[in-house]
């Protein structure tokens, strides 16, 4: 789902030109405005949509799940530190996620995995990865789905 | 030199119905330069497409009264303080560009209206606000342009790197120079570089308000529209399908501060 951006939310600040990895959030050169300028090498990693301070960037969804009417938005609270996102669907349909933001601030909090406690075989062998569930902010553990609820048709 | 009035001075050499023609057409030529942006652009056939969609989507009904006072909100904090630009140097910037230009015009046009004659006495004060208002545009203007255009802070491009987009705010800069330098010369009595720069200030002048249709002036008419509408889309509960806003303690995430968009 690539990004693109609402003209008249957008303020040109250019945090999303700073933050893409893959350099492809511009400046426009007749508005001065954030533009993504090649869509298909967009990589959905969704840094412009969250770093930007007016909600200025959405992402376009796939037509085989969100056809025309759809939308895709997110909200960034920087005092509590979470993402939301709101799904809607042609139908009407909404599905709303809420996450606590994780991205540590630039060139800081690089993790010295050389100084860290060797991992035992048990937390090699956990789904888990390096600093999960805590990391995460979430107490009862990642969520897990039962295999009865898998689709039809999927086989593990 | 910043307590006389350039206009009754000039009033000795050409004449005040010139001057006040002079404003009229570049009045006329903002309305006209507006209009066609706005029919090639159709940017007010979207905001209003947009409003009629968000009433589509909104959850609760908004009173007259209630929507006045997000009006009066958006014009308070958004349109007045320009507070979506945070509270840093762009919103300083801006501030001193959109007043000093905002002073620098509404005193041009009463000095060339009320005061433009030899025979005039304009007060202290309006001469004072007018070199005030050029000196503002130009601390914001330039400082804008040399460090903070997000072209230069964001893209790494060097600061002499013209685009269209440019042209509004070096037009505007170098008017309010060009009328800086002007009064100055013409207060120092320098007969030769008064009429050049005054002539320079007046083609400027032509560039900035006859290049409306392609520059970004008519960003100053749009924006509070926009944020208007944002606001009221707030009120009404469709918040242009955004998220509702977290109920979760402070500080759940790490909740990074925002930093200077720099680290090319």
């Amino acid at each position: 789902m690539p990004t693109f951006v609402y003209m008249t939310r957008c303020d040109g600040c250019g945090h999303c030109v700073d933050i893409c990895p893959s350099d492809i959030m511009h400046i426009d050169k007749v508005t001065r405005r954030a533009v993504n300028i090649e869509p298909n090498m967009c990589w959905e990693c969704y840094s412009c949509v969250k770093a930007c301070p007016n909600e200025a960037i959405d992402a376009r969804g796939y037509a085989d799940f969100a056809p025309m009417g759809h939308s895709v938005r997110v909200l960034r609270d920087e005092e509590r530190g979470t993402i939301s996102w709101k799904i809607k669907f042609r139908n009407g349909k909404e599905k709303n996620f809420e996450s606590p933001i994780t991205t540590k601030p630039w060139g800081k909090h690089i993790p010295k995995l050389a100084e860290e406690e060797v991992p035992s075989e048990e937390d090699i062998n956990s789904e888990h990865l390096y600093y999960e569930p805590n990391g995460l902010n979430i107490d009862t553990g990642l969520p897990k789905i039962k295999k009865e609820r898998f689709k039809q048709g999927v086989y593990y | 030199m910043i307590s006389i009035n350039p206009f009754s001075v000039l009033s000795q050499s050409v004449p005040s119905i010139a001057m006040q023609l002079y404003v009229v057409v570049m009045i006329v030529l903002v309305l006209v330069g507006t209009l066609f942006d706005i029919i090639h652009k159709k940017n007010v056939k979207y905001f209003f497409q947009n409003a009629q969609k968000a009433k589509k989507q909104a959850t609760r009904t908004t009173e007259v009264g209630e929507k006045t006072s997000v009006i009066l909100k958006t014009v308070a904090s958004e349109i007045l303080t320009t507070s979506e630009l945070g509270a840093g140097k762009r919103r300083i910037a801006h501030l001193l560009g959109m007043y000093g230009t905002i002073i620098f015009w509404i005193t041009s046009g009463v000095m060339i209206f009320c005061y433009s004659s030899t025979a005039s006495n304009t007060p202290t004060f309006i001469p004072l606000l007018w070199h005030l208002g050029a000196i503002m545009t130009c601390v914001g203007g330039y400082w804008f342009w040399f460090f903070l255009r997000v072209d230069v802070l964001a893209e790494a491009h060097p600061w002499y790197r013209l685009i269209q987009a440019d042209l509004f705010v070096l037009s505007l800069v170098i008017s309010a120079t060009f009328a800086l330098i002007w009064s100055f010369f013409q207060s120092m009595n320098v007969s030769g570089l008064d009429t050049l720069f005054l002539v320079l200030f007046g083609l400027s002048n032509v560039v900035l308000f006859g290049g409306v249709y392609w520059s970004k002036f008519a960003h100053m008419f749009y924006k509070p529209g926009a944020a208007i509408q944002k606001n009221l889309a707030e009120a009404d509960g469709s918040r242009d399908n955004l998220p509702t806003p977290s109920d979760k303690p402070k500080q759940f995430g790490l909740g990074i501060k925002r930093e200077s968009p720099k680290h090319y």
